[in-house]
């Protein structure tokens, strides 16, 4: 047990340092490289651009400057913003929160929502609602989520007027009530993926369960089916969707980035957008690290909580 | 001495396509994908407007009502014509993008499973990394480096989805080269370019072919994606995504601007995921019997 969590955290580390190199690869690919920021805009000579250079230690070897910028980003130096001036981290940590609120409002209610279609659809295996379901998960699978986001808009806002069309709150108003009606149209759009791939998921899972053994000796000794199922079946079939909180992780974090520039919805994917079309790089890279770590550490607790959880994945 | 793909077998190849026949989907997927493509590239011809022709007495007329079979747009443009037009541009992209993917995928993946070692490792892991970023994230962020335009735009789609086909090509592989055939290959003293491109690619093929259908949908997809947040395709030039670019803004008045283009994203999109379903279910010999 201890000796695959330490194997499991050793990749990871592996990992963390291509991804690493990949990023650093990127920063080194915008036109200018590093030092687009002082080339653009301003009306800097050569001299002074080699100047900047030289202080900033770019004529060096690139796997000096890699190994520096890695000691920067390890130690939280991830630059400062163009645009205010402000830290990198300081910036992506304070659009966070409206972030991780939309997307757990959204996987909660896929969780909720996908599991039961999956489980009903194992259940009844190629009934009418399964079918339906199946075909279903694939349409929502297919639609553009920015797209899903205007007609959701031009329906519960525009033509119904219902919800708002945008924003976290109403100015002004910080009340709980304000808060959940911005929040029920963005969430739940970035749910419709969400819920299509934990419903098949599920589905799967219940399928690999409902035709083991102990189900069968469970149905043998005259266990009522509801029993079989919701106390056999579906705790067993549960366990394997931890892994997928961290198989779709990348998913939702592009999700969201669309889910927020529909809804004007003030996270870190419209922080994103905003700072490329500034071209404010700093904060572009320092996202772009981010979230490929989250994705990377989502997916290694993940698996960890797995295997905490289920006693056969020891032996692994 | 080349091993026959599982397909080639003219009984095998009859079963595969009368499995497929008989998916309903996967045949909606090819008959809609067949029409759309057709609609795309002849359509323009028979239609009496022109995608670029602006009429600007005719601004914001709705579908359905005149001249203008699916109306106008907010400069007079006959929307029928430009979702056409854009439609080309559209599933040119997520075939060439897909094409482009799946050749270095199926490079770096035979080399990888071929090779395995510490060459192997090394490109898996390279492969594990990029999928740590979020597509779209990866996307956004080299578009923005770049000069948008139709080129650069489907080389970056290609950049961000040929890891799934590197991976599931390095599996077959793998476990292809232990196979007597590829032995035998060796054995016989064919070099290893020819046992790859000969011998184990076209066993793979299969799976292979699941994975460029759905590739194909995901990269008309991210192409939709990328133009509506206004760094792919840029106008004058219609692409389904950067038709909903300002969309937004008329949702109010002209719905319909929105509504049209997103359905014809949709219906290709599904599409491909229905055929890509069909073909994995019709390719899989396990379901023979069934």
């Amino acid at each position: 047990m201890i000796s695959y969590l330490v194997r499991r955290l050793g990749q990871a580390v592996l990992l963390l340092l291509i991804v690493s190199m990949v990023g650093f690869a990127i920063l080194y690919l915008a036109p200018g490289g590093p030092l687009s920021q002082f080339a653009a805009g301003t009306d800097m000579s050569q001299e002074d651009l080699d100047r900047i250079a030289e202080q900033l230690g770019l004529n060096r070897p690139l796997p000096v400057q890699y190994a520096e910028w890695l000691l920067r980003m390890l130690t939280g130096d991830w630059g400062r913003s163009y645009r205010d001036g402000e830290p990198v981290l300081y910036v992506i940590g304070s659009h966070l929160g409206a972030t991780l609120q939309l997307m757990l409002t959204a996987t909660l209610l896929a969780i909720m929502i996908g599991c039961w279609i999956g489980i009903l659809g194992a259940i009844r295996r190629y009934s009418i609602f399964d079918t339906l379901a199946t075909v279903g998960a694939m349409v929502a699978l297919s639609i553009p989520t920015f797209w899903f986001g205007l007609v959701a808009i031009y329906v519960f806002s525009v033509e119904l007027e219902w919800l708002p069309s945008g924003n976290r709150e109403t100015v002004g108003d910080g009340s709980l009530l304000d808060l959940l009606r911005h929040l029920i149209l963005p969430a739940s759009v970035l749910a419709l993926v969400e819920t299509a791939i934990w419903s098949r998921f599920m589905r799967s899972s219940m399928l690999d369960v409902v035709n083991q053994d102990y189900i069968r000796t469970a149905r043998a000794k005259g266990l009522p089916e509801w029993q079989v199922l919701a106390g056999h079946a579906m705790r067993n079939a549960a366990l394997p969707m931890i892994t997928v909180v961290g198989l779709q992780l990348p998913t939702l974090l592009g999700g969201a980035l669309v889910t927020e520039t529909v809804f004007t919805w003030p996270g870190m994917g419209r922080l994103f957008l905003d700072s490329i079309s500034y071209r404010d790089y700093p904060v572009v890279m320092g996202i772009l690290m981010f979230s490929a770590t989250m994705v990377l550490v989502g997916s290694l607790l993940a698996d960890m909580l797995y295997a905490v959880a289920d006693p056969r994945i020891r032996l692994g | 001495m080349s091993a026959a793909a599982p397909a080639a077998a003219p009984t095998a190849g009859l079963r595969v396509l009368e499995r497929f026949r008989r998916h309903r989907l996967a045949m909606f997927g090819a008959v809609t994908i067949a029409t759309l493509t057709l609609a795309c590239f002849l359509g323009p011809f028979l239609l009496p407007f022109d995608d670029t022709y602006i009429d600007i007495m005719q601004r914001f007329a709705a579908p359905f009502g005149g001249a203008h079979i699916l109306g106008t747009d907010e400069l007079g443009r006959d929307m029928l014509a430009r979702i056409l037009m854009g439609g080309r541009v559209s599933l040119l992209v997520g075939f060439v993008a897909m094409a482009i993917g799946m050749a270095v995928g199926i490079l770096v993946g035979a080399v990888a499973g071929y090779y395995g070692g510490l060459v192997g490792t090394a490109l898996m892991r390279f492969v594990d990394a990029v999928l740590c970023f979020p597509a779209i994230f990866l996307l956004l962020a080299l578009a923005a480096l770049v000069e948008p335009g139709l080129t650069s735009i489907t080389l970056l789609i290609a950049a961000t989805a040929w890891m799934d086909v590197a991976r599931i090509v390095e599996g077959q592989i793998r476990s292809l080269r232990e196979r007597d055939f590829a032995v035998a290959a060796e054995v016989l003293g064919a070099t290893d370019r020819y046992i790859i491109l000969r011998e184990l690619v076209p066993n793979a093929v299969a799976p292979i072919v699941v994975a460029a259908t759905l590739n194909v949908a995901r990269a008309i997809l991210l192409e939709s994606y990328v133009s509506f947040l206004g760094y792919g395709i840029q106008p004058p030039v219609p692409s389904w995504g950067n038709m909903l670019n300002n969309a937004q803004i008329y949702l109010t008045s002209a719905p319909w601007l929105a509504i049209l283009p997103g359905i014809a994203i949709t219906l290709a999109v599904t599409s491909f995921n229905f055929l890509g379903d069909g073909l994995r279910d019709a390719l899989d010999p396990r379901m023979d019997g069934r």
